[in-house]
């Protein structure tokens, strides 16, 4: 047995391995181009404990198909820079239920997980999709505080159009999942 | 299947006072901890056919970068040491002289034209990679008074499973600002060490370039499963 390597911050210079392409997972000529699905945008903001936008954290993101399965015909990978406000922009398809654990089944999700300068290891979250019937059975929800749930639930701004702040610390701070 | 909890004294924490940065962007509450499901054990598939690689940056548009070339190799496994193949390493680096091409960095060190300071390699069946690159400079940051660091190069990893995802960094042997960089320090001695490249005559090029190794471990998944399937 060896301990795995150890995290290390990705720092303010990551951006270099940043494609700015790689946040619109239905570009033409990209991997998904074709196919069928419901179009969303999945927008945020990520702010700091005094509530200071974080100029420099790369957002990945990750999820299964409208199917509902993993690398089965969608490639479910994205990448995004938070802008000079904060704020990230991914274009994909909405995702369908995941098996779970054992019979259950998990409502549709996007994980997203966020590198930054001071993060010396990335922190994993999820996206759900408010008032969808799903998320009352979901159960992976089902381990998160009722009081806090809510900022694991991306709400509608437009239709098609989702919005999920992530707060790195403080009052409303975003639930991180240790995965 | 899924992935045992990350050991105590392998990671860094989040709130380290040495490192202002962490100050406000370390979260209060601890993470909830989840089981895995599909959504932790797959991950991105990342093929060269799709995401091409790389792994010369010691020339770009056919010119020869400044600076010492030099050879990176080493080998991925995980915890219980099995070969990790197929991962995808995105690798970027300052300059020779210590500025990185990005728009951000401001420090007063010239940029090279032919250095981009960006790669891409992935793992063979048995887990080995290789690049070849520049040895990047040390360069200051504003942590602290007087604050360089550590001459470094940033490695992330795409493993099999999305939670063994993993950033980190490269250090050189012999370097005498690893004892005052509040970010390697961060790491729990005995951890640490392990983020130094080792020199490895095996791994140097005759007439070429010197060759360091360095060897990297992921999460290793547990044999039996954290949930019985029905
Ligand atoms: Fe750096």
């Amino acid at each position: 047995m060896s301990l795995p390597t150890a995290s290390q911050t990705a720092g303010p210079y990551w951006h270099l391995i940043d494609f700015p392409e790689w946040a619109d997972l239905t570009r033409a000529g990209g991997p998904n181009a074709g196919v069928a699905g419901e179009r969303i945008i999945l927008t945020g903001t990520v702010t700091d404990g005094d509530g200071a936008p974080c100029a420099d954290a790369m957002i990945e993101l990750w999820q299964a198909g409208p199917d509902g399965a993993y690398e089965a015909g969608f490639h479910g990978f994205g990448r995004c820079a938070t802008d000079e406000a904060g704020r990230f922009r991914f274009a994909t398809l909405k995702p369908g239920p995941v098996p779970g654990p054992g019979n259950s089944l998990q409502a549709p999700h996007i994980t997203l997980a966020i590198f930054a300068r001071g993060l010396m290891h990335h922190l994993t979250t999820r996206a759900y999709f408010a008032a969808e019937p799903l998320n009352e059975a979901d159960p992976i929800l089902a381990l998160v505080p009722e009081a806090r749930r809510g900022t694991l639930l991306a709400q509608p701004v437009a239709p098609g159009h989702w919005n999920l702040d992530i707060r790195l610390q403080g009052a409303d701070e975003t639930v991180f999942l240790d995965i | 299947m899924s992935y045992p909890p990350i050991p105590a004294g392998a990671f860094p924490p989040m709130d380290l006072p040495s490192y202002g940065s962490t100050h406000k962007r370390h979260p209060d509450q601890p993470p909830v901890r989840i089981p895995h499901t599909l959504t932790e054990t797959s991950a991105p598939r990342f093929t060269p056919a799709a995401y091409p690689a790389h792994a010369d940056m010691s020339r770009h548009n056919g010119r020869a970068a400044m600076g010492e070339r030099i050879i990176l190799a080493g080998r991925i496994t995980d915890e219980d040491g099995r070969p990790q193949p197929g991962v995808m390493l995105e690798v970027w680096q300052a300059n020779a002289a210590g500025r990185y091409h990005h728009a951000r960095d401001q420090h007063d060190a010239p940029l090279d034209p032919n250095f981009s300071g960006q790669a891409r390699v992935f793992t063979d069946a048995e887990g080995h990679w290789s690049l070849t690159t520049i040895r990047p400079g040390a360069y200051p940051w504003r942590n602290h008074h007087n604050a360089w660091r550590p001459v470094h190069v940033h490695f992330g990893l795409h493993g099999a499973g999305f939670a063994q995802r993993l950033i980190t960094q490269m250090y050189f042997p012999g370097d005498p600002l690893l004892e005052l960089d509040p970010i390697y320090q961060g790491v729990p001695a005995g951890a640490r060490e392990r983020l130094i490249a080792k020199f490895d005559l095996d791994v140097t090029k005759p007439e070429y370039a010197l060759g360091y190794r360095f060897d990297m471990v992921l999460r290793g998944r547990l044999a039996t499963p954290m949930e019985n399937p029905t």
